[in-house]
């Protein structure tokens, strides 16, 4: 783990990196760019049954949505949200045992891939219901003004298709009158699965909903990891401090297809060509090393220290115990009295 | 001193409010003086400042915001306007609450309650009947209460579930229904009961549709047939050891429910008895439903599309002349 706390209020000189937490945030996208490029290799040899759903180009954004997270803080992850997942504490092992279907990670083969939660660092399970998670973060953060809970925030993403939603339009809207403290990051990554933005909204910016559901909002270049560590930072440090909800957009391009299926083929090559279409993760590297703010024998060890927590996280989920249907209890709800028990006997 | 149906809602989520301090209310129009579109909360919001909360006309995030606050360990009660308007929110119920337990290991304690049924005038957006469609989907536990008893005593045991409970209660029994005084005990969910015992026909029935049938069979004991009358109480879980019990004792089965006719509730009691009680029909089980139409705002047309004493007396008459 990085040392960044000594930095913390020291003035900035030019040899430092433009946000405290900046090699530490690049850490973490660096794991997820390994870890993602193992999980689509596991996938491809058919390792993982179901989809693989990665968010390369999305690595910068990502981090700085889970790392200025806190214990009672309230997270609502997506579908590219490894890297924000990660900084917001859920170990490797619990993502390779859900991809891997084992009984011991927090989904137990019920359910799969992204869709899972990390309770112990409040990350909730998302369903593939666009938008539906909002209005969730919003009940948790209601709950915990009625229990007297103090300098806690909500925060949860959101990409530009999702925002086309009427549960999106709901979630942020009844966020704003409950006065929760919630951070919305949306992250416009140009295709919903195929579909480019001018079939999605037409808007000019998804940024100028913000002041129409009495948010504030705030655009962010997806790509520079400064820009989102300042921008979603200072958005969790506004709604901490009992500002209005926040709404961060961020313009970037998805590195991938919708999942790991699907080729991209309908993105146009001149798309890529556009300054936000850029790869953080060598880019953000590219810097580090120009500056000076690592040396590469550095960076070279953290590439092998990742690669070793990556195999470690693989290994053990390979070696455990898929769930076994005999041994499943079917049962949907927790009551047990309440079971309708010719349906639960599946007769 | 009496106790309707609406009061018995009323009292029974006074009484929550008074004993839990995780309960709140949820739904539009709810709080202030006007206490809901139905009175079901008048009084509430002043007797409980900051528990019984409007909210903007958003079923979806309203369902959303007790989905959060429940896994938070409140229990929230949402309050539809009609059931009909539950379809918004079908997503966050069916999808969210009902798959939350069995996905994540963390139970989802919400209480919807559905304004349901027909009333007259009401038409195609303001009278259906949801339980079929909530019963369904797994992870819910849908109750239909018929008495003013019931109406008490199963919405404060729904809250006490761990579970999303789906309470569905009869507009028409609103004001309709009455009772001496509110309950001093209880019959659990997942209980039926019989509410009136017979030995020629069993008709099994839930919700407003137990007092049609409750008509039918004072008019036929007149003439000497006697017909037991089951109340379901809740749909899921449905009491099938009760529906065959009754069906065992009059060997013919009548179902009747409000709502459409495709699927549902009857037709699962039906399919029941046909697969685990076979032996014990001496005819052909039979239902009714309501039309396979959008229900018809004009009253001449609203009282024909559901079942009513005149259609099931006639149906009844049928199976017992087999």
């Amino acid at each position: 783990m990085l040392q960044t706390a000594t930095r913390a209020g020291a003035k900035t000189s030019k040899k430092d990196p433009p946000h405290e937490r900046y090699l530490e945030a690049f850490r973490w996208m660096l794991q997820t760019r390994i870890f993602e490029e193992k999980l689509t290799s596991l996938y491809r040899g058919g390792l993982i049954t179901g989809g693989v759903y990665v968010g390369r180009g999305q690595e910068a954004v990502s981090t700085a949505c889970g790392l200025f997270l806190q214990k009672g803080d309230v997270f609502g992850p997506l579908i590219r949200d490894q890297a924000g997942r990660a900084a917001a504490g859920e170990p490797l092992l619990n993502v390779t045992r859900t991809y891997l279907g084992s009984r011991q990670g927090s989904m137990r083969g019920r359910d799969g891939n992204i869709h899972r939660g990390w309770p112990e660092t409040g990350q909730l399970a998302m369903i593939s219901h666009l938008g539906s998670l909002i209005s969730v973060v919003v009940g948790k953060l209601m709950a915990k003004r009625m229990k007297g809970e103090k300098n806690f925030i909500g925060l949860t993403t959101i990409g530009e298709g999702g925002m086309q939603t009427g549960a999106t339009h709901e979630g942020m809207n009844i966020a704003s009158v409950e006065k929760v403290p919630l951070v919305l990051v949306a992250v416009n990554n140009h295709f919903a699965y195929s579909t480019p933005n001018d079939r999605q909204f037409a808007c000019a910016q998804l940024v100028d909903r913000a002041p129409g559901y009495g948010y504030e909002g705030h655009e962010v270049d997806g790509t520079k990891l400064a820009d989102c560590l300042d921008e979603i930072g200072g958005a969790v440090e506004r709604a901490r401090a009992g500002g209005p909800p926040q709404l961060v957009v961020a313009s970037l391009l998805r590195l991938a297809g919708h999942g790991e299926h699907d080729d991209a083929s309908y993105v146009p090559a001149e798309i890529k060509k556009e300054s936000w279409a850029q790869d953080c993760v060598p880019a953000t590297e590219k810097l580090i090393l120009e500056k000076g703010w690592l040396d590469a024998a550095t960076l070279k060890q953290w590439r092998a220290e990742i690669s070793a927590e990556v195999e470690k996280a693989v290994e053990t989920a390979q070696r455990e115990a898929a769930p076994v249907a005999s041994e499943e209890d079917w049962c949907a709800i927790s009551t047990r009295g309440m079971v309708d028990a010719p349906v639960l006997a599946g007769e | 001193m009496s106790v309707t149906y609406l009061e018995a809602i009323r009292e029974a989520q006074a009484h929550l409010l008074r004993e839990d301090e995780r309960v709140y209310l949820y739904g539009q129009d709810i709080a202030g003086k006007f206490g809901g579109a139905f009175k079901a909360t008048k009084g509430l919001a002043e007797k409980f400042p900051g528990r019984v909360l409007n909210t903007p006309i958003s079923e979806d995030a309203m369902v959303g915001t007790a989905i959060g606050a429940a896994m938070e360990g409140m229990r929230p009660i949402v309050e539809m306007q009609f059931a009909d308007f539950s379809s918004i929110a079908l997503n966050q119920i069916l999808n969210n609450a009902g798959t939350q337990f069995f996905r994540t290991n963390i139970p989802c304690p919400i209480t919807v309650r559905l304004p349901s049924g027909g009333t007259k005038g009401s038409g195609p957006f303001h009278s259906q009947s949801m339980e079929a469609i909530y019963s369904h989907y797994p992870g819910l536990v849908v109750v239909t209460p018929a008495t003013v008893e019931d109406a008490y005593t199963m919405l404060i045991d729904a809250v006490a579930i761990d579970d999303p409970v789906i309470y569905c209660e009869h507009k028409y029994l609103y004001y309709h229904l009455k009772a001496d005084a509110l309950p001093k005990d209880r019959l659990p969910i997942g209980k039926a009961r019989i509410v009136r015992p017979g030995r020629d026909l069993s008709i099994v029935t839930y919700s407003a549709m137990v007092h049609e049938a409750l008509a039918v069979a004072k008019e036929f004991s007149a003439s000497g047939v006697e017909i037991e009358v089951v109340d379901l109480r809740s749909i899921k879980p449905l009491d099938t050891e009760t529906v065959l019990a009754s069906v065992a004792r009059t060997g013919r089965l009548l179902c009747v429910g409000e709502s459409f006719p495709w699927g549902g509730a009857t037709a699962e009691v039906i399919a029941r008895v046909a697969t685990e009680g076979f032996h014990l029909l001496d005819a052909a089980p039979a239902r009714i439903n309501a039309r396979d139409t959008p229900i018809p705002y004009h009253p001449n047309l609203w009282v024909d599309h559901r079942p009513n004493a005149k259609s099931i007396a006639a149906k009844a008459r049928r199976i017992l002349a087999e």
